[in-house]
């Protein structure tokens, strides 16, 4: 492990106990993120993205089947911890979580800026005036006018509610904050600012972001690594350059044909066929059936096979001896 | 057909026509007192031609849903007209009104929502052929059938013996194109038919509505607020921006040669998937667009345009000028 990795996962495991069987949410996730560095996970509705976020900081539900694998912060293994430890020591501390639809799920009852100087008062015992003078600055931080302290939030847009949102994770001083699907009911004008506001604080405070998503633009805006994945596995992780130009998983390939693009004449191109159901998968690579590559080797699980330093790929095309498999 | 054809006399085989339509909604306050309107749609004039697919382009609040159900007979115009077929929508009686919207198929947003729950898909898709008065059984089961092929849901007796939350998104949102089709329509509307969808997915039902407006000849008027889609399932665009049309053209025109600053920030805002992105801020003006009760003076985009001439913006409504051939746009800079 390299000294400035923040977060590792390590072939993480996560199943619910559902009336229908056992869904298998995450079977078998693995990356790392490092100081500074931020990581898009990337995949389409039911690749079990939402609970790869949740499965990280350990905010489980009650109808967990099965929960395994390594998650270091700082290199501290949090798997024995109890989960009191895990929400006293990691939550808000070091790693913030925004999940999907945040910003409605604020208190319309309590101004936005005690809510958002709230996790200082209850995390940090800090006392209010101290709590209210950081809330300024956050505020300032994300861009909204500290007179919105005073408003509730009704008062207030949907973009200026997830500005709100984006400053009470940042009001402790996380080194990492996650965060789920964050522009996704947003309009075109207000998303591209909130990601000028991730950009800045990403540069300027030196922050580290996993930014689930399931829209292919919005991930290039923010991402030094794009992790795939489908159907509840990580099919591809790779630094940013290497994804968006040339991704080697042949789900990824498709994925980026089936993007419309505003300057391209070439028309998307979609994927035939639909995920398998995460209750009893079959076995073997999980795209096979969709896969126009596929070969008698695609009846096995694929291991992640690295072509190159912090490139990995589950696919027997990049296997020993199959590199050549690659089309440019 | 190609989308220039018939453009040179605009009222041409048009199959719609909208006149300075506005569709405000009134506020009252305990019921009674009248205390303002939301203008949701204030002035917008346009034609369709048959077999023609176009686009209306905005942001959440800019009219473009209103627009959509005023279309549909949902609402009724404050003022203005909508002409279809030759005939004002504004005269017809209760059945005439009926007969109206067996015409105009209606695409919604969210599929799931947009099929009664409890109805497998054999009944949902009866249900418009019993209303309209289609009495045989095995007319309606014929007719079903075609329809559930046209929009390749296969095999159709598996589908209709379905219920809506045993089929997939993809699924489900051609059983709600299934029904829009099954009673002929001339034109159908497509509110952000694949906001809710997979991006994987989205392209495969944008193709199918594309070739069914092909192989029928029918207009196809998409609701979106995403450019990026556009180019390849429409010929023409219309960008909306607080209850207004600004900018109208051909898709390619519009798209590579965008003229009123409003569309350029739309266009500047969005990007393709480049691992460069990260790296750049983009330029988005200040401000969100204007309340719609007390929408600015003058051209609706001035408080936030980068290029408002001060004495002239403010005040005066720009009309729509053509800075481009067949492209307009209704901005001062243009004069």
């Amino acid at each position: 492990m390299s000294a400035d990795t923040l977060l590792e996962v390590e072939d993480l495991h996560l199943h619910y106990q559902t009336r229908a069987g056992v869904l298998r949410a995450v079977d078998g996730a693995s990356f790392s993120v490092r100081r500074n560095e931020a990581l898009v996970i990337l995949g389409e509705s039911g690749c079990g993205k939402s609970s790869l976020a949740k499965a990280i900081l350990r905010l489980l539900p009650r109808n967990v089947h099965h929960f395994s694998g390594r998650v270091a912060v700082d290199g501290e293994d949090t798997g024995g911890w109890s989960e009191e430890r895990v929400r006293r020591e990691i939550r808000w501390r070091r790693v913030s979580l925004v999940m999907q639809a945040a910003m409605n799920a604020l208190n319309p009852v309590v101004r936005v800026g005690e809510q958002v100087a709230e996790p200082l008062r209850v995390h940090r015992g800090w006392s209010r005036a101290q709590a209210d003078a950081r809330a300024r600055e956050v505020f300032a931080l994300v861009g909204i006018s500290t007179d919105f302290l005073q408003r509730y939030p009704f008062e207030l847009s949907g973009g200026m509610r997830q500005r709100a949102v984006l400053a009470m994770a940042l009001i402790t001083e996380p080194d990492l904050v996650i965060m789920d699907e964050p522009t996704s009911a947003l309009d075109v004008l207000t998303q591209a600012s909130i990601m000028n506001v991730l950009k800045r604080i990403k540069a300027e405070l030196g922050t580290s972001f996993i930014l689930i998503t399931h829209d292919v633009a919005t991930s290039s805006e923010l991402a030094d690594r794009v992790a795939l994945m489908y159907a509840g596995r990580m099919v591809e992780v790779a630094d940013a350059r290497t994804f968006f130009d040339d991704p080697a998983h042949p789900y990824a390939r498709l994925l980026m044909a089936s993007v419309p693009r505003l300057h391209a004449t070439e028309r998307p191109q979609h994927i035939p066929g639909e995920p398998p159901s995460l209750i009893d998968p079959p076995g073997g690579c999980r795209f096979a059936e969709r896969c126009p590559q596929r070969f008698s080797r695609c009846g096995e699980d694929p291991p992640a096979f690295e072509p190159e330093r912090r490139h990995s790929v589950s696919c027997w095309l990049h296997g020993p001896g199959r590199q050549a498999g690659r089309t440019r | 057909m190609s989308p220039t054809q018939g453009a040179e006399d605009p009222h041409a085989d048009s199959v719609l026509e909208v006149d300075d339509l506005h569709t405000w909604f009134e506020l009252r306050q305990w019921g009674f007192l009248r205390i303002g309107s939301v203008r949701a749609v204030d002035g917008v004039s346009f034609s369709l031609r048959r077999g023609e697919a176009v686009a209306f382009v905005g942001e959440s609040g800019c009219g473009k849903s209103s627009l959509a159900r005023t279309l549909l007979g949902l609402h009724r115009p404050t003022h203005g007209d909508v002409i279809f077929e030759g005939q004002s929508l504004s005269g017809l009686s209760g059945s005439e009104l009926k007969a109206y919207r067996a015409r105009v198929g209606y695409v919604q947003q969210d599929p799931f929502g947009a099929l009664p729950p409890f109805m497998d898909i054999g009944r949902i898709l009866a249900e418009p052929l019993i209303v309209n008065g289609v009495r045989s059984r095995a007319e309606r089961e014929q007719r079903i059938r075609a329809v559930l092929a046209e929009v390749r849901l296969s095999p159709a007796d598996d589908i209709m013996a379905k219920f809506p939350h045993m089929l997939s998104g993809g699924q489900q949102q051609r059983v709600v194109i299934a029904r829009a089709l099954l009673l002929e329509p001339a034109l159908i509307i497509a509110d952000e038919p694949v906001s809710m969808l997979d991006a994987s997915v989205r392209v495969e039902i944008l193709d199918l509505l594309r070739r069914i407006q092909h192989e029928r000849n029918l207009t196809l008027a998409f609701i979106t607020h995403d450019l990026s889609t556009v180019r390849h399932f429409a010929s023409r665009i219309f960008v909306m921006y607080a209850g207004r049309v600004i900018e109208q053209a051909e898709v390619e025109d519009l798209l590579d040669h965008p003229q009123h600053p409003y569309t350029r920030a739309l266009l500047a805002a969005l990007a393709d998937p480049d691992a460069a992105n990260a790296g750049r801020q983009r330029e988005v003006p200040g401000g969100e667009p204007p309340s719609l009760m007390q929408p600015p003076a003058g051209c609706r985009f001035h408080p936030r345009c980068p290029q408002a001439m001060a004495g002239l913006c403010e005040v005066d409504d720009p009309p729509h000028f053509e800075p481009r051939r067949k492209h307009y746009s209704a901005c001062w800079l243009h004069r």
